[in-house]
């Protein structure tokens, strides 16, 4: 009988506990969000150097566009650049305001010297094609560092941001993306290329297999909130 | 000597088969980039197709006259070396079939000189080739398509590539590849020089020379281990398409290319001495066995 009353007090004092904890999370995620949704539209230029074991490309000067609610485009203006197909992910208003999910807080966790809480984010929608996002947030200053998202469809992915002049609105000044791609392979018999008798030099980016591959975009300048036109998406 | 090869010029000027070679290498030139004009993305999604879900990227800039050009070299070169034994196989074997050859080498001439002047006159009609093709597929296709960074599709034993070349960086590449191809094909011409010194028409020489290379070129990509490491590079076909060394840019230990740079210079070296010796052996003989032989046509 004591045993039955002690764990009725347990399961209480427990409930209490986590869903004041899962409560501040969710007005964590909200502050969070508020920021981020102060921005409306944004054109960032700044340079992308793409890290995948098959694609030889030079880094490359871009223009980002970004338009709510989820808009954003990768454009290189003098050139060709490949662009990860998930780099919409970089829009960070996707992850937080994008759905209807169950915050969760996992506890609390270093990036650098910044001390960051890790909150899972679980979609509402059992359809939806983000299965779990994990993201790093930073309460100081209410931005995320750090978001780990996991689809259905489209493998998992990564990013990571370094912040500066532009914290007041969420926005990074650099952004470290790290997707999943498939190997690439020629048709057989097309290409009809010169051997000169070495082997290829394999140059698959640190840290990562060489079905991983890297894009690290480093934002110069940010023009926020003047408006971007809907035919450049 | 220069008004021997003036006179073959106008030799070579004067035969309809020499506009041939020039008309097909337009009609070539043309269909592809009417294709490609039509619906290069086709190509482009089976050049992609294991990647497509994973990038995105603006493939009506890829499809530009820098990428064109390198589509065609790497089509018509297999084939060019049959237009140019048109001409170099009937140098010899023409005249001896036609009478003419006997005529010839009573006149004041040695017939080292004679040799060596047929050579250049096929040479010549090589580099014309070489630069009509240039015009109509990298000048016309800049025309039509506009330039771009360039992007390079290649296989590499196991490995598969996808290489991009700087816009400004192209140019010299090209300008290089085809210096290189005018090597690569003066063998062709020096092979059916010599070939059309034993014939009396020029049929048999230029079909020996067209067997000759396709039979190499087949044992050349035949990728099966054991001849492609003993009998592979012994074959002047091996080394034809070593202008597409030009475009192998080097890069860093991150896989970013390096502008201005190749690969592997070496082995273009090493290829263009191996062509550079083949010229030598093929013109030396043509020379030694002309000066020994009956001429009886």
């Amino acid at each position: 009988m004591h045993f039955l009353k002690y764990g009725l007090l347990l399961t209480a004092i427990f409930s209490t506990v986590v869903g004041k904890a899962q409560g501040d999370v969710a007005a964590l995620i909200q502050k969070v969000g508020a920021k981020i949704e102060r921005v409306n539209n944004y054109t960032a230029e700044g340079k992308m150097k793409t890290n995948v074991a098959f694609l030889k490309v030079p880094e490359s000067v871009v223009k980002i566009y970004f338009k709510k609610p989820n808009r954003l485009k990768i454009k290189n203006e003098k050139g060709i650049s490949f662009v990860p197909k998930g780099a919409v992910g970089i829009n960070l208003s996707n992850i937080i305001n994008g759905a209807k999910y169950t915050a969760l807080d996992a506890g609390m966790d270093k990036i650098g010297n910044t001390v960051v809480r890790v909150v899972k984010l679980l979609p509402v929608d059992d359809n939806a094609d983000i299965v779990l996002s994990t993201v790093y947030i930073d309460e100081a200053n209410l931005v995320i560092k750090k978001a780990k998202t996991t689809t259905r469809e489209n493998g998992s992915y990564q990013l990571e941001m370094t912040y500066g002049i532009y914290t007041a609105y969420g926005l990074p000044d650099k952004i470290i993306f790290t997707f999943n791609t498939k190997e690439y392979k020629l048709p057989k018999g097309i290409t009809f290329d010169f051997d000169d008798g070495t082997a290829a030099k394999k140059t698959i980016p640190q840290g990562l297999n060489k079905n991983q591959g890297q894009a690290e975009i480093t934002f110069d300048s940010y023009i926020i909130n003047k408006g971007v036109s809907d035919a450049l998406f | 000597m220069w008004n021997l090869l003036q006179i073959e010029l106008f030799k070579i000027s004067k035969r309809p088969r020499t506009y041939i070679a020039f008309a097909a290498i337009a009609a070539i030139v043309f269909i592809f980039q009417f294709a490609f004009k039509a619906d290069g993305q086709s190509y482009m999604n089976l050049m992609l197709q294991s990647v497509k879900d994973s990038f995105e990227f603006e493939r009506t800039k890829a499809i530009n006259g820098y990428f064109m050009c390198y589509i065609i070299l790497n089509t018509l070169l297999v084939q060019l070396p049959i237009l140019v034994a048109l001409i170099a196989a009937d140098s010899i074997s023409g005249e001896a079939n036609m009478g003419t050859l006997r005529l010839l080498i009573t006149k004041p001439i040695s017939r080292t000189q004679l040799i060596l002047v047929k050579f250049a006159a096929a040479t010549i009609f090589t580099i014309l080739l070489l630069l009509w093709m240039a015009i109509t597929s990298l000048f016309f296709s800049l025309l039509i398509f506009g330039a771009d960074d360039m992007l390079i599709f290649r296989s590499k034993g196991e490995e598969s590539q996808i290489l991009l070349i700087s816009q400004d960086d192209v140019m010299w590449r090209y300008l290089a590849a085809f210096a290189y191809a005018t090597v690569a094909l003066t063998v062709i011409a020096a092979l059916s020089l010599f070939l059309s010194i034993f014939a009396d028409n020029s049929i048999g020489p230029i079909i020996a020379t067209v067997c000759i290379v396709l039979v190499c070129t087949i044992i050349s990509n035949i990728n099966v281990p054991i001849i492609d490491k003993n009998v592979r590079p012994f074959l002047f076909t091996s080394y034809l398409v070593g202008w597409k060394g030009f475009f192998y840019i080097a890069t860093t230990d991150e896989g970013v290319p390096i502008k201005g740079s190749v690969e592997n210079w070496p082995a273009i070296r090493n290829s263009l001495s191996i062509l550079l010796l083949h010229i030598g052996v093929l013109l030396g003989a043509s020379v030694f066995i002309f000066r020994k032989k009956d001429i009886l046509s």
